[in-house]
């Protein structure tokens, strides 16, 4: 017993520790690293519920894969720097909604004068979230919610595809921006948007404050996304 | 440990998330708060699992790690494509069809 709440608070500290570091961290790449430290702590905790199936879940996904592509995605746009918790009112009203939720959503949990949340839970048997088990009630009662999950994985590569690829896509929409194709005669811009300029490289690193947004200053802001 | 910890503990991360989603410009950081957010959804729901001894909020909690997989999938796509069209990576430079 002694050794679960050990166990409860340290990881309780480590969740919220990484989530407070997500959030308040400048660098991009210094929040994911915040999430996995939380993604961790939060694995920990779903060991303490008997859920060892998706603990181990999430350390191998969540953890090990998503988080991977973030630090991908980190690493190719390069981390950008920004200020937290932002001038304007948004800046200032995100800490205050955030306060106000958890006021509001403490109330209900504890105040809701439920006597099943005081429990330690119902009896349950041993491999109560095993591989096994969770494997035999997805693969049975779950089966067409299974099905369906991973045809929308199957959509969602397809969807990253298309939106990340080079040639197809959104690219069609802003011309040609590649650097390999920089060289080559610009594309024949119909409404003068901002895509296709001639001059690829001066407009290539893009401050992240500013409001003409990218390349030609002329081109009015609507001609962007 | 009683239950009641495990939602509060759930309740504190997604209000941080929420928190974070509303003061961050850079996309990528509220993708990582909605991560958050649907983590403290997970949590509660392993919590209240656990706490009537059934298996199948286990099961839901998996089908959210499905859901959040793709969401981030689509919208680290959205993120290179609009660093590959050079927009700023910020929101509040993506005001196109702000009205």
């Amino acid at each position: 017993m002694l050794l679960e709440q050990i166990l409860f608070f340290v990881a309780a500290a480590g969740a919220i520790g990484g989530a407070l570091g997500v959030v308040l961290l400048r660098n991009p790449f210094f929040s994911v690293l915040a999430l996995v430290a939380h993604l961790v702590a939060l694995a920990l905790l779903f060991l303490l519920l008997r859920a060892e199936f998706v603990a181990a879940a999430q350390l191998v996904v969540y953890a090990g894969a998503v988080m991977v592509l973030y630090v991908f995605v980190v690493a190719y746009i390069g981390g950008v720097e920004e200020t937290v918790g932002g001038e304007g009112l948004i800046g200032r009203t995100g800490p205050v909604f955030a306060g106000a939720l958890l006021a509001e959503l403490t109330i209900a949990v504890v105040g809701s004068g439920l006597g099943a949340l005081n429990t330690r839970g119902a009896h349950v048997p041993a491999g109560f979230g095993s591989p096994g088990a969770i494997g035999k009630l997805l693969l049975e009662k779950f089966l067409i919610p299974f099905e369906a999950a991973s045809f929308l994985l199957l959509v969602a590569a397809v969807a990253a595809v298309v939106l990340a690829s080079r040639r197809r896509g959104l690219e069609e929409l802003g011309g040609d921006e590649l650097p390999e194709r920089a060289g080559r005669a610009p594309l024949p811009t119909v409404d003068g948007g901002d895509g296709a300029r001639p001059n690829v490289e001066d407009a290539r690193p893009i401050p992240a404050g500013t409001a003409e947004g990218p390349g030609d200053p002329t081109v009015s802001r609507g001609g962007g996304w | 440990m009683s239950i009641a910890w495990y939602l509060v503990l759930s309740g504190f991360i997604f209000c941080i998330g929420a928190a974070g989603v509303i003061a961050r410009r850079n996309p990528l950081v509220i993708l990582l708060c909605l991560e958050l957010m649907l983590n403290a959804g997970n949590l509660a729901l392993v919590a209240f699992s656990r706490m009537v001894g059934n298996r199948e909020g286990q099961v839901f909690a998996l089908i959210v790690m499905v859901v959040a997989a793709c969401e981030v999938v689509v919208g680290l796509g959205l993120i290179v494509a609009m660093y590959r069209r050079r927009v700023p990576i910020d929101v509040d430079e993506v005001r196109e069809l702000r009205g």
